[in-house]
C-alpha cells in the first residue's frame, strides 16, 4: 500500500475512472494489504500443511442450526446482536447438516431423540466437531434421574469441548467456542472415555427378554439404539 | 371429605355442589372434593354420560386437564372441569378404574382435547380407555416397555428404540394408497420452523395439507417424576422454570408456587405479591418478543431484522431481570410464601433502568408494528390463514393467546385473580380474527398491557414504606400437607392456562405432580387450522401456536 493517505471518495464516477486507471496501469494495489508488508518481500510462506488445515478449520465453522431446549434459547442469544458469534468466525447457523462443521447441542437428550441426534451427527462431513452445551449434556444435569433421560450426550456422540451451566451464559458459550477453535488450530483432541449407544439393526442385538418381547414389533433389518440404564452413571 | 366446607364460594354463584351432584343423580357413587373444586366419583363406564351432562346443562365446556394416577388399590383418572366464562367455578369428575385391569370409558367423544390427555394417561400411568380413537403412546417411544409413573415399574430395565423415521417420501410405499396421488412429508424432528424437537408428519395432496399429525415426546424429560421425588419447600422450585424456558421462568415458578400456597395455606405478603407480578409480566414481555422474532422467521425466512430486533428487546428485559433475581433464564426467585430476595439496591437505579426501558419500549413497538402488523406481505401469508374457530378451539381446551385469537374473552389473571393483578389498571386483549394474524396481534397488544403493569407496580414499589417491606411470610421449613388432600390450580403462564394438580401423601413430597400445560392443548389444534391450507400456511400456523416442546413434552 502506498504510504499516501487517500481521502475518502464519494463520487461514484470519479471511483470507477480510479479503479479503471489503476487496472488498466497495472497499479492496482487491492491486494497489497498490510499482511504483505509485514510478509516481506517474499510471496511464499513456509508452514505445515496440516496445521495451516487446522487453523483454516478454526477460523472459519459452520454450526448446524440445531436446538433442543432450554440452552437453545441461550445460544440463539449468542447467535443474534450483542453478543454476536459471528465476530469470532463461528456465526453462520446452517440448516443442513451436510453443510456444518460444529454441532452444538444445546439441551436434555432423551431416549426418543438420541437415534435422531446420532442420525444428524453421521450426516456431518468430517472433520466435525461438537460442543456440548450445559449440564445436561454432561450428565443429564437436573434431570439426570429421569427414566427417559440420556445421562449425557457423550453416551450417543463424541464430544469435544462441555460448557457447564444451566444454561451457560452467552459469554460461556463464546468462550467455549473459542476454547474449541484454539484446540482445533493446534490439532487437539478429545479422548473418547464413555461406550456409547450405538445405532444397530434389531437382528443384531444379543437375543434376551426384552428383544424378544418385542421381536414381533420391529423388523430385524430396522435400526435401533438399545439402552441399558442400568449401566449408566 | 372434610374439606366440604372449604369449598370456594364462587361455586354457589353458579351451581353449588349439591345441585351439580343433583344434576349427575345416581351416577355419583361417592364424593372425594378437592381443595378447590367439588369432586365426584363415578362408574369407569358413565364417564361420557357424566362429563355432556356437566358441560350441556351445568355449562362445563373447558376440559382442562385429565390426570391419571395409581394407587395401592385402583387407578384414577381426574377430569378437571371448569367453565371459560368464569374459571372459578370447577368441578372435578373422579374415574376409579380396576387396578388389575385398569379400563375406563374415554371422554374424546365429549371433549376433543381428552384424546392427548388420556393417551398421556396411558403412556404414563397405563389406564385403558375404551372407545379411544387411537389409544397409543404419545410422549415415550412406541417399544417403550412398562409405564413409568405406575407403582411397579423399573427404571433399570432395558429399553429398545427404534429409528424407523427418515423414510424416502418419494418412495411408492410412502402414498396412502396405490391409486391416491397424496405425498407423505416429514417435518423435525431437526428442523429450523418446528420451534425445537416437534416432529411434523404432513399428508400433501398436490400442494394443500390433506392431514398433519403431530409427534411429541423429543423433550420428554420426566418433569413430573422429577416434582415428586422432590421436596416443596425448596427442592421443587428450580424447576418449573425448565417447562417453559423462554424467558417465562417466574410465570411458571407462580403456577407451582399458587397451588403449593393454596394446598399448605401459606399467605403471601402484599409487597412480595407486587413483586412477583411485575416480574411474572417482564417474563411475559420477554416470551411475547421471542414469539414474534420467531414467528417472522417462520414467514419470512432466515435471521432477519425482525427477530435480531427481537432479541434486542429481549436482551434488555433480561438485564432488568438479572438485576432482580440474579439470572438470566432460569430464575429460581419465587419461594413459597414469598420471594427469595427484595429488590436490587440501590433501588433507584433499578427503578430507573426498568422506566427506561418502558420508555423506549412504544417507539420500538411502533417499529414493529412498520416491520410486521402494518406489512402487507405478512398480512397476506397471515390473515385468513389458519383459521381456530372458537367453539373449535374451546372443545381442544386452548387457552392463552391462541384462545384470546379467536375470540375467546379468557384471562385468568382477571378470571381468578391471584398476585396483584386485580388491584392495577390493565385490560384483556381479545381479537375475534381466529386467523394467524391475530394471534400474532394479540401477543403484540398483550407486550403493551404487561409494560402497563410493570409501570403501575414499579410506582407502587417506589411508594413502598420502608418498614413494611416484607418479601415472605413465616413457612415451616418442611411442608407435610395432609394426607390425600389434593388441589388443581392454574395461572395465567405466557402461553395460556398453566395448571398444577397435586396430591398429598402426608410426607414432604407430593405422591402425584401433574402438570397441565398450556402448550399441549393448544398443539392439538394444528390439525384443524392447517388442513386444507398450503405447507407455508401450516407452518405459519405452527408459529402463531407458539408452543415450545418442553413445556408440550415436560
Amino acid at each position: 500500500m502506498s504510504s499516501q493517505q487517500h481521502p475518502f471518495v464519494t463520487d461514484d464516477s470519479k471511483v470507477l475512472t480510479e479503479t479503471r486507471d489503476a487496472r488498466l496501469a497495472g497499479q492496482d494495489d487491492r491486494f497489497n494489504s498490510r499482511l504483505r508488508e509485514a510478509f516481506g518481500s517474499t510471496p511464499f510462506i513456509l508452514t505445515k500443511f496440516d496445521k495451516f488445515m487446522n487453523w483454516v478449520r478454526g477460523s472459519s465453522m459452520f454450526m448446524l442450526q440445531f436446538g433442543i431446549a432450554c440452552c437453545s434459547i441461550e445460544m440463539m442469544h449468542t447467535y443474534a446482536v450483542k453478543h454476536d458469534l459471528d465476530r469470532f468466525a463461528a456465526g453462520v447457523p446452517r440448516a443442513s447438516p451436510r453443510q456444518a462443521d460444529v454441532i452444538i447441542i444445546p439441551g436434555t437428550i432423551v431416549s426418543k431423540f438420541a437415534p435422531r441426534m446420532k442420525r444428524v451427527y453421521d450426516q456431518m462431513p468430517e472433520p466435525k466437531f461438537v460442543i456440548g452445551m450445559g449440564s445436561c449434556t454432561i450428565s443429564g444435569g437436573p434431570f439426570q434421574e429421569g427414566y427417559n433421560v440420556i445421562k449425557g450426550a457423550e453416551e450417543v456422540i463424541p464430544i469435544d469441548i462441555h460448557i457447564p451451566g444451566c444454561p451457560p451464559r452467552p459469554e460461556a458459550l463464546v468462550y467455549g467456542v473459542a476454547k474449541l477453535q484454539e484446540r482445533i488450530a493446534n490439532g487437539e483432541s478429545s479422548p473418547v472415555v464413555v461406550k456409547p449407544y450405538e445405532l444397530e439393526q434389531f437382528g443384531d442385538l444379543e437375543r434376551d427378554e426384552i428383544v424378544e418381547q418385542l421381536a414381533e414389533d420391529i423388523d430385524t433389518d430396522d435400526l435401533v439404539m438399545r439402552y441399558n440404564w442400568g449401566d449408566s452413571p | 371429605m372434610s374439606l366440604e366446607e372449604q369449598l370456594p364460594e364462587t361455586v354457589a354463584e353458579g351451581q353449588s355442589a349439591d345441585e351439580l351432584a343433583e344434576l349427575l343423580g345416581d351416577l355419583v357413587i361417592d364424593r372425594d372434593d378437592h381443595v378447590n373444586a367439588p369432586g365426584f366419583v363415578i362408574r369407569p363406564d358413565t364417564v361420557q354420560d357424566a362429563l355432556r351432562r356437566l358441560r350441556d346443562d351445568a355449562g362445563f365446556d373447558h376440559l382442562s386437564c385429565v390426570t391419571a394416577q395409581e394407587y395401592e388399590d385402583r387407578y384414577e383418572s381426574i377430569y378437571h372441569l371448569k367453565k371459560y366464562n368464569d374459571p372459578t367455578q370447577e368441578a372435578n369428575v373422579i374415574v376409579p378404574a380396576d387396578k388389575e385391569h385398569p379400563v375406563s370409558q374415554s371422554a374424546e367423544p365429549v371433549f376433543r382435547t381428552a384424546d392427548w390427555h388420556e393417551r398421556e394417561a396411558y403412556d404414563l400411568i397405563g389406564i385403558d380407555y375404551e372407545e379411544h380413537p387411537d389409544l397409543r403412546r404419545i410422549l415415550l417411544p412406541d417399544t417403550w416397555q412398562g409405564h413409568p409413573l405406575s407403582m411397579d415399574y423399573d427404571q433399570d430395565q432395558p429399553q429398545i428404540v427404534s429409528l424407523r423415521e427418515h423414510a424416502n417420501p418419494l418412495q411408492e410405499d410412502q402414498r396412502s394408497d396405490s391409486d391416491s396421488d397424496t405425498m407423505f412429508l416429514n417435518i423435525g424432528p431437526h428442523h429450523p420452523a418446528t420451534h425445537g424437537v416437534l416432529h411434523v408428519k404432513a399428508t400433501l395432496d398436490g400442494e394443500q395439507v390433506a392431514d398433519v399429525e403431530s409427534d411429541i415426546g423429543y423433550l420428554h424429560r420426566c418433569e413430573e417424576q422429577m416434582c415428586q421425588t422432590k421436596t416443596y419447600r425448596h427442592q421443587i422450585m428450580p424447576y418449573p422454570d425448565r417447562w417453559d424456558y423462554i424467558s417465562a421462568g417466574l410465570l411458571n415458578e407462580w403456577a407451582y408456587a399458587r397451588a403449593a400456597e393454596d394446598l399448605n395455606d401459606i399467605e403471601v405478603p402484599e409487597y412480595a405479591q407486587i413483586i412477583r407480578t411485575m416480574g411474572a409480566e417482564l417474563c411475559r414481555m420477554a416470551a411475547h418478543f421471542l414469539a414474534l422474532g420467531t414467528f417472522a422467521l417462520d414467514v419470512y425466512g432466515d435471521f432477519t431484522a425482525i427477530f435480531m430486533y427481537a432479541v434486542r428487546d429481549r436482551e434488555e428485559v433480561q438485564n432488568i431481570l438479572e438485576d432482580l433475581t440474579g439470572q438470566r433464564l432460569m430464575f429460581n426467585y419465587f419461594r413459597l410464601g414469598g420471594v427469595v430476595w427484595d429488590l436490587p439496591e440501590p433501588r433507584e437505579e433499578f427503578f430507573e433502568m426498568t422506566r427506561d426501558y418502558l420508555d423506549r419500549l412504544p417507539e420500538h413497538l411502533e417499529e414493529y408494528h412498520d416491520l410486521v402488523t402494518g406489512n402487507e406481505i405478512l398480512q397476506m401469508r397471515t390473515i385468513d390463514t389458519g383459521i381456530l374457530p372458537p367453539e373449535v378451539a374451546k372443545s381442544y381446551g386452548a387457552t392463552g393467546p391462541v384462545a384470546r385469537g379467536s375470540g375467546i374473552d379468557y384471562d385468568l389473571r382477571r378470571d381468578d385473580p391471584y398476585g396483584y393483578y386485580d388491584e392495577l389498571d390493565w385490560d384483556v386483549i381479545v381479537k375475534d380474527g381466529c386467523d394467524n394474524y391475530s394471534r400474532l396481534l394479540v401477543r403484540m397488544l398483550e407486550v403493551e398491557q404487561s409494560a402497563k403493569i410493570v409501570e403501575q407496580c414499579i410506582d407502587l414499589l417506589e411508594d413502598w414504606p420502608e418498614d413494611e417491606r416484607n418479601i415472605q411470610s413465616n413457612v415451616p421449613r418442611t411442608l407435610r400437607p395432609d394426607d390425600d388432600k389434593e388441589i388443581y390450580r392454574a395461572v395465567e403462564g405466557a402461553k395460556g392456562e398453566l395448571g398444577i394438580y397435586m396430591r398429598a401423601d402426608g410426607t414432604e413430597k407430593p405422591a402425584r405432580f401433574k402438570i397441565r400445560s398450556p402448550c399441549f392443548s393448544n398443539l392439538q389444534t394444528l390439525p384443524e387450522m392447517s388442513n386444507g391450507e398450503f405447507v407455508p400456511d401450516m407452518i405459519a400456523a405452527l408459529g402463531s401456536l407458539d408452543i415450545v416442546l418442553g413445556e408440550v413434552d415436560r
